[in-house]
């Protein structure tokens, strides 16, 4: 998930012109089968300085960073997709086969290939070693959870495996760190070494005979394979229990949202109650005049009002990260294989939806892993429905202004708690419906096997989890930093103008209430006043905007300026309006960021188009529903 | 067939009966003929189903196990795991023996 909205900073590989010494290693690339532990280690490589791109023409992830954890700031780490064999069957693997060959426009040719194995399971994963040795680049191979092997009873001898196979190799451990001192050592040996030796390997044709060639040399090799741990499959005989399995699911789902609730709020609270002192203490030293209401009621008002939601947005991303570190997602995928055929897609299509519940834009991109290109095409359209953590902001001040804090089931169940999971809910179904839809009309498509391997559950590392928080909290402040600060800053002057003989005019009769008051009748059947209209215009660029921009009108407005946000919505706005205000943000896709990698990820603007049209004219004809529907009976 | 086995039972794999380019991705995770394929689990609603082969958990539905031929095997059901490792180590010295 460390790939959402904005590119993290990576400087590009060195100027290639200068004078190269031979030999002299450059870019090396990081191969392994899935669930090989690949990733761990390319984070434990690079640490925080990596890059994701797409390469060019394809959909396959280009990952690259500087192998600063080990030191070695001047080389250029390439991560290739994880793969089973070389078979140029997907496009995973001819992607790879190009890179490794310096065949990809922009993607220098690599010096030296580390090719991760799960020693595991080496018999089988030797199979990949067979076809990447065979390409007779400097290859190092790297057996990862050799710690687990070790402890459950495996054996293996990497002196008689690298005899084997001409190549060195090093028993490592990706989450422990240990073992990587080899890796500095072939990196540094191979800096001044001439060509290595061409490897005497069987000719390799099909999947079998490679098998057979890996059966032999991990024989030979004197390799046992550790007892399989049995803790995987107790673990899932109670979560795939036809009866608990789902049930857990479920509480799983529930708890997080009570968590996000009674830990986040008070968390989010405390935070906004700091930085309004903090934004009066600091403004204190400027005049009062313009500039004081420009910096405090303009800016700080409205990007604070949305750093505030920092906590919750960190705490979902920190479930969802669990999650998905200890394997559970598969399982998820497993239990929801059912439900998803039944609209015409497989469980696979799950995991993206429920990443989605973090941000769309990474679980966009997940969706490669689904091979059916129509299944795809299906599932990228649907995941904007699912609820992303920039709306948890706007759900979350309109909760707090507009539902009462009424307890059921002896206080452990929220009213809020339910409205949010509603909200949650309604996207989901809205997700289903239209997969259903499109796969029963223009996505049609024949169904492709769902062939899908189970992670053993593994204990999350703190690590990771904190690379992928401090990953998120820095797209988040970048967000709040730049796009909100613009949207806040351009929003205080434009309530500003015109000026009249050296005074500001009334907030209605400023640029922006002009403006406002013209779209005032489109969105007044739906219960919104002019204010929530520029609310919608705005958060087009990013749902949260939606709260600075009514931070920054409420706190510009004389009338509401001394009130918090919530207090000011909840004077200014009808239930039926708050409601349908929720249901609209439940249905609109209102992010540029999924636009754009929409547009990326199918190749044309057809499909974004299409996809905005269809979501936006679906949340204007909910909310006009529902506007109606609270306003007729709550009145 | 594969689909017909029980949680618990395991089988030894004939033959895949699949379209080459789902046949190969198999058997690249180790469904290859005569590895031995054990039924873990099936998931809450029936289908698809958990079967385990070379140490690994793969889950397919009944359509794509319908495909693949295997014969049952009768174990004892305590040592199970150790007497398959000890199996596959066997088995891979016959293959050694065999090509040389």
């Amino acid at each position: 998930m460390s790939d959402c909205c904005t590119p993290v900073a990576f400087e590009p590989p060195p100027e290639l012109a200068g004078p190269r010494s031979s030999g002299e290693l450059r870019t090396i690339a990081l191969i392994g089968p899935p669930n090989s532990g690949k990733s761990t280690l390319f984070n434990r490589f690079t640490g925080l300085r990596q890059k994701v791109a797409n390469y060019p023409g394809v959909t396959v992830e280009q990952r690259m960073g500087r192998m600063a954890g080990i030191g070695r700031d001047d080389l250029v780490l390439i991560d290739l997709p994880g793969l089973y064999s070389l078979d140029p069957y997907s496009e995973d693997a001819r992607v790879s086969i190009n890179v490794l060959g310096g065949h990809m426009p922009g993607t220098p040719k690599p010096d030296a290939v580390l090719l991760v194995l799960d020693s595991l399971h080496l018999t089988r994963q030797l199979m990949l070693a067979a076809p990447v040795l065979a390409l007779g680049l400097p290859t190092m191979v790297l057996l990862n959870m050799s710690d687990l092997m070790e402890t459950r009873g495996g054996v293996v001898d990497p002196l008689l495996l690298a005899q084997e196979l001409q190549a060195p190799v090093a028993l490592i451990s990706a989450t422990k760190g240990s073992g990587l001192d080899a890796v500095q050592l072939f990196l540094n040996r191979h800096g001044n070494k001439a060509e290595q030796p061409k490897l005497m390997l069987p000719v390799l044709g099909n999947a079998m005979s490679t098998h057979r060639w890996a059966a032999q040399v991990s024989s030979r090799t004197g390799y046992r394979a550790p007892l399989s741990a049995k803790a995987t499959q107790r673990v899932d005989s109670v979560l795939l229990h036809p009866v608990w399995g789902p049930l857990l699911f479920l509480v799983v789902v529930f708890s997080v949202f009570e968590v996000v609730f009674s830990i986040g709020q008070p968390l989010s609270d405390g935070l906004g109650n700091v930085l309004g002192r903090l934004g009066n203490f600091a403004t204190g030293f400027l005049p009062y005049g313009w500039l004081r209401s420009l910096v405090l009621d303009g800016a700080w008002k409205g990007v604070t009002s949305v750093l505030v939601f920092l906590p919750q947005i960190l705490l979902l991303f920190l479930f969802i990260g669990v999650l998905e570190d200890t394997g559970y997602l598969a399982r998820a995928a497993l239990i929801a294989d059912r439900v998803m055929r039944s609209i015409g897609l497989n469980g696979k299509a799950f995991i993206p939806l429920l990443s989605a519940y973090a941000c769309a834009v990474p679980a966009i991109m997940a969706t490669r892993t689904i091979e059916n290109k129509r299944d795809r095409l299906a599932t990228i359209l649907v995941t904007p429905f699912m609820t992303c953590s920039a709306r948890l902001p706007v759900y979350m001040l309109l909760i707090a202004a507009f539902v009462p804090n009424i307890g059921f089931a002896g206080g452990l169940i929220g009213l809020k708690t339910i409205v949010m999971l509603s909200l949650y809910l309604i996207g989901f179904l809205a997700a289903l419906g239209t997969a259903r839809l499109l796969k029963s009309s223009i996505l049609k498509s024949s169904e492709t096997p769902f062939i899908l391997e189970l992670p053993q559950y593994r204990m999350p590392t703190l690590r990771s989890l904190g690379l992928r928080l401090m990953d998120r909290a820095r797209v988040f402040l970048n967000q709040a930093g730049t796009v909100i600060l613009c949207v806040t800053l351009a929003l205080w002057v434009l309530a500003h103008l015109p000026v009249h003989g050296g005074t500001a005019p009334q907030l209605a009769e400023s640029v922006i209430g002009r403006l406002g008051h013209f779209i005032e009748p489109v969105i007044a059947p739906l219960g919104f006043n002019w204010k929530i209209g520029i609310g919608l215009l705005s958060s087009v660029l990013a749902r949260e905007v939606m709260v600075g921009t009514m931070g920054t009108l409420y706190g510009a407005d004389p009338a509401t300026q001394s009130l918090s946000l919530q207090t000011a919505l909840h004077h200014d706005m009808s239930l039926g309006g708050a409601i349908a205000l929720m249901v609209f943000f439940a249905f609109a896709m209102q992010c540029t960021s999924t636009i754009a990698v929409v547009r990326r990820e199918t190749n044309s603007w057809k499909w974004p188009a299409l996809q905005f049209a269809y979501m936006l004219a679906l949340a204007y004809g909910a909310a006009f529903v529902t506007n109606w529907a609270v306003t007729a009976i709550w009145g | 067939m594969l689909s017909e086995l029980e949680v618990g039972e395991s089988g030894v794999l004939l033959a895949l009966d699949l379209p080459p380019g789902v046949e190969n991705h198999l058997m690249y995770m180790g469904f290859v003929p005569d590895a031995r394929v054990k039924v873990l689990h099936k998931a809450p609603a029936g289908d698809p189903t958990v079967y385990s082969v070379d140490g690994i958990e793969i889950a397919l539905r009944r359509e794509t196990a319908k495909a693949i031929r295997v014969q049952l095997v009768q174990l004892p059901a305590q040592p199970a795991t150790i007497v398959e490792e000890k199996l596959s180590v066997e088995r891979a010295e016959e293959l050694t023996e065999a090509t040389r």
